[in-house]
C-alpha cells in the first residue's frame, strides 16, 4: 500500500526534526573540530537544557521561546567553564583522557537528574503545543515548524560566526594549526572555552525548540547523542554544511525507518548507517580523504 | 614470579574466607568486588594493554548472558557446559567486531563510538526478536544444586567468580611476560614503529579483543546464574561497560592488580554512600563518573600507580 501524504508528511517530519538534530550536531562538529575530541558529555548537556526549559516554564511560567536566550547564556557559561576548569586539566596532552573525563561527565550528569528528577519522563503543555498547519497534504505541528526555522537560523548565525568574526577566525587558526595560532598570539585555552561554550549553547537553542513537543527524563539525551555522532560522521568531522545536511538526512531516514520498520527497529537504521560510515568512509560522505 | 605467587596468595586467601566470615553480607560484597574486578580485568585486557577504549564493552557481556540463558531454556545445556559456551560466543563476537573496526584502522574516538554503537544495536535487536524473551526478558528457573551451576549461600557463587578472576589474571600475567603481549603493548605505545619492527598490528588486537570478549562472556553469564534474570537494558545497557571501564581506570590501566584495586575502591566507596544516604537512585553512578573524572584529572596512572611511584622512588633512593 503506498500512499503519496503519508510519505509526505512523513518526511517533512523528519526534515522538521532532522533540523533539530543538525542543531545539536553542529554543537558536536564545531567543539570536534577545535579540540578534536568527541565531547561524550553533549548528549547529557541537551538534558541539562531540557530541564531547565522545563524548570523554567513550570516553576515560572517562563514560556520556552521567551527563555531562548537565558538559555543560550547559561549553556554558554557551562560549556565555558567546563572546559577552562575541568577538561582542559584532565588531557596531560593525551586525547583518551578528555574522552574519558567528558564520559564521566555524561554519567555524572546524567544520573545527578536521575538523583534531583528521578527518572519520569515530563512534558510542558503550552497553548500552541496541539497547533497544526496544513502544509499540502500534510499537517504538521506548529512548534516542529518553529523549530526547524528557529534551527536553520541559528545554524546561519553559527556559520557567520565562524566564517566573518574574529573569533570566528581564531577557532578556524586553532583547528588547523594549534601551534602556529599560538604563536600569533592567539590565547588558546580561552578559544577551546569558547568553542566549548558555543558548542553547549546550540543545545541551549535545542532544547527550548524541542520541548513543546518532545519529552524530558533522564536519559532523554543519550537517544541524541549517538544519532548526532552519526551525523557528524555522517557530514565529515568538523564540517558544517556536512552537519546541516546530514541532520536533515537522519531525520528523513528515522521518520521513515520508523513509519516502514516501526518505531525501535526504525531506530536500528541510524544505527547501522552509523557503523556503516564509520567503517567503510570514517571522512564523512562530503569530506575529503584524510 | 612474584606477580604468580601474588595471583596464588589472593586465591587461596579469598578460598579460605568462608571459614572464618559467616556473614552473608560480607561473602556478597567480596562475591560482586570480584565481579567487578573481572569486568574491569576484561576490559584492561583490551583497553590497558592494547590501548583501544571500548565504550561498549555490554556488547560482549550481554552475548555471554543471553548465550547462558538460550542454551539453558531453549537447547537444554547443562548450565556448566553453557557456561563454557558462553566465553567462546563472546570470544567469536570480539573477533567479529575486531576484524570489522581494526581492519578500517578505527582508533581513539572512532573506536569508542563504533563499540558503544554496536552495543547500542543489540540492544535494540534484543528488544525486537522473539528468542531473547524480547522486552520481557529471559528467567532461568530456580533449582539449587552444584550440577546445576546454582548455590543455596553466595560462597559458592563466590568460588566460581574467584575461579573465572583467576583465569584472567593468569591471561594478564601471561600478557606481561609473552611475546603476544609485548607485542600488544608495543602495537599501544606505537602502532607504526610496531609494524616497521614486523609487528602485524591488526592480528595482535584482534586476539587482545577475543580475549577481552571472552572473559566479558564469562562475566555476563555468571550474573545471569546469580540473578537469575536478564532483559535487553541489563545487558546491552550502558551500565556495565562504564562499570568495567571506570574500574579498570581508577585501579591503573595496564597493570596486574589495578583492576582488583579498582573495584575494590569503588564498591568500599558505594556501599559507603550507600549506608550513609541510604540507596537512592543513580547515586552509584555519580560516584563513578566522579571518580573517573577525579582519577583522569590527578591520578592518570590509578590506584596502581600510587604503589609503582613509591617503589621506584625506594629502588631510586637505594640504587
Amino acid at each position: 500500500m503506498f500512499d503519496f501524504s503519508i510519505l509526505f508528511a512523513s518526511v517533512l517530519n523528519g526534515l522538521t526534526s532532522g533540523a533539530v538534530y543538525a542543531l545539536v550536531a553542529l554543537g558536536l562538529t564545531l567543539i570536534y573540530g577545535v579540540l578534536h575530541i568527541i565531547n561524550f558529555a553533549h548528549g547529557a548537556a541537551l538534558m541539562v537544557a531540557m530541564y531547565g526549559v522545563y524548570e523554567l516554564y513550570s516553576k515560572l511560567g517562563i514560556d520556552p521561546y521567551v527563555a531562548l536566550p537565558f538559555l543560550v547564556l547559561g549553556m554558554f557559561l557551562l560549556g565555558y567553564a567546563l572546559q577552562r576548569v575541568i577538561i582542559n586539566h584532565a588531557s596531560h596532552g593525551k586525547d583518551e583522557n578528555i574522552l574519558l573525563v567528558t564520559l564521566g561527565l555524561a554519567i555524572v550528569l546524567e544520573n545527578l537528574a536521575l538523583l534531583f528528577f528521578k527518572s519520569d519522563t515530563r512534558t510542558i503543555d503550552t497553548a500552541y503545543s496541539l497547533t497544526t498547519i496544513a502544509i499540502g497534504p500534510a499537517f504538521i505541528a506548529l512548534p516542529k515548524l518553529i523549530a526547524f526555522a528557529g534551527a536553520l537560523v541559528v545554524s546561519a548565525i553559527l556559520m557567520l560566526l565562524v566564517s566573518g568574526t574574529d573569533l570566528g577566525r581564531a577557532i578556524r587558526a586553532i583547528s588547523k594549526e594549534k601551534q602556529g595560532a599560538k604563536l600569533m598570539g592567539i590565547h588558546v585555552e580561552h578559544i577551546y572555552a569558547m568553542s566549548f561554550g558555543i558548542g553547549l549553547a546550540c543545545l541551549g537553542a535545542a532544547a527550548c525548540f524541542l520541548l513543546p513537543t518532545y519529552y524530558v527524563n533522564p536519559q532523554v539525551g543519550s537517544g541524541f547523542v549517538l544519532i548526532a555522532f552519526t551525523i557528524v560522521v555522517l557530514g565529515g568531522m568538523g564540517s558544517f554544511s556536512g552537519a546541516l545536511i546530514g541532520g536533515l538526512l537522519i531525520g528523513v531516514v528515522e521518520s521513515l525507518g520508523g513509519l516502514y520498520l516501526g518505531e525501535s527497529l526504525g531506530q536500528i537504521g541510524i544505527f547501522i548507517i552509523f557503523i556503516v560510515v564509520l567503517l567503510f568512509r570514517p571522512q564523512g560522505l562530503f569530506g575529503a580523504r584524510a | 614470579m612474584k606477580s604468580l605467587l601474588g595471583i596464588a596468595a589472593l586465591a587461596i586467601g579469598v578460598g579460605l574466607l568462608p571459614l572464618f566470615v559467616e556473614s552473608g553480607v560480607w561473602i556478597n560484597f567480596v562475591m560482586m568486588t570480584l565481579y567487578a574486578a573481572l569486568l574491569a580485568q576484561a576490559w584492561n585486557i583490551l583497553g590497558g594493554f592494547g590501548g583501544q577504549f571500548s565504550f561498549g564493552h555490554a556488547l560482549f557481556f550481554g552475548f555471554g548472558a543471553y548465550t547462558q540463558a538460550i542454551a539453558q531454556l531453549q537447547w537444554g545445556f547443562n548450565p556448566w557446559v553453557a557456561l563454557t559456551m558462553a566465553g567462546f560466543v563472546s570470544g567469536a563476537v570480539g573477533l567479529g567486531v575486531g576484524a570489522l573496526t581494526f581492519r578500517y584502522g578505527l582508533k581513539g574516538s572512532y573506536f569508542a563510538l563504533v563499540t558503544l554503537a554496536f552495543a547500542e544495536v543489540f540492544r535494540i535487536l534484543a528488544v525486537s526478536v522473539p528468542f531473547t524473551g524480547a522486552g520481557v526478558g529471559m528467567m532461568i528457573p530456580l533449582k539449587e544444586s552444584v550440577s546445576n551451576l546454582q548455590f543455596e549461600s553466595r560462597v559458592g557463587f563466590m568460588y566460581v567468580i574467584l575461579g573465572l578472576l583467576v583465569a584472567a589474571m593468569l591471561v594478564t600475567w601471561w600478557l606481561q611476560n609473552s611475546k603476544f603481549g609485548a607485542y600488544l603493548q608495543a602495537v599501544r605505545d606505537n602502532e607504526y614503529a610496531a609494524q616497521a619492527i614486523g609487528v602485524n598490528p591488526f592480528r595482535v588486537k584482534l586476539g587482545a579483543i577475543a580475549l577481552s570478549g571472552a572473559f566479558m562472556g564469562w562475566a555476563g553469564a555468571f550474573y545471569l546464574q546469580v540473578f537469575q534474570y536478564i532483559d535487553p537494558s541489563i545487558a546491552f545497557g550502558p551500565h556495565t561497560s562504564v562499570e568495567a571501564l571506570v574500574a579498570a581506570i581508577v585501579g591503573g590501566l595496564g597493570t596486574l592488580w589495578g583492576p582488583l584495586l579498582g573495584a575494590l575502591a569503588l564498591h568500599l566507596l558505594s556501599d559507603l554512600t550507600r549506608n550513609l544516604f541510604g540507596s537512592l537512585p543513580g547515586i552509584n553512578m555519580v560516584i563513578y563518573g566522579s571518580m573517573l573524572i577525579v582519577i583522569v584529572m590527578f591520578l592518570p596512572r590509578g590506584i596502581a600507580g600510587i604503589g609503582l611511584s613509591v617503589t621506584r622512588l625506594w629502588r631510586g633512593k637505594r640504587g
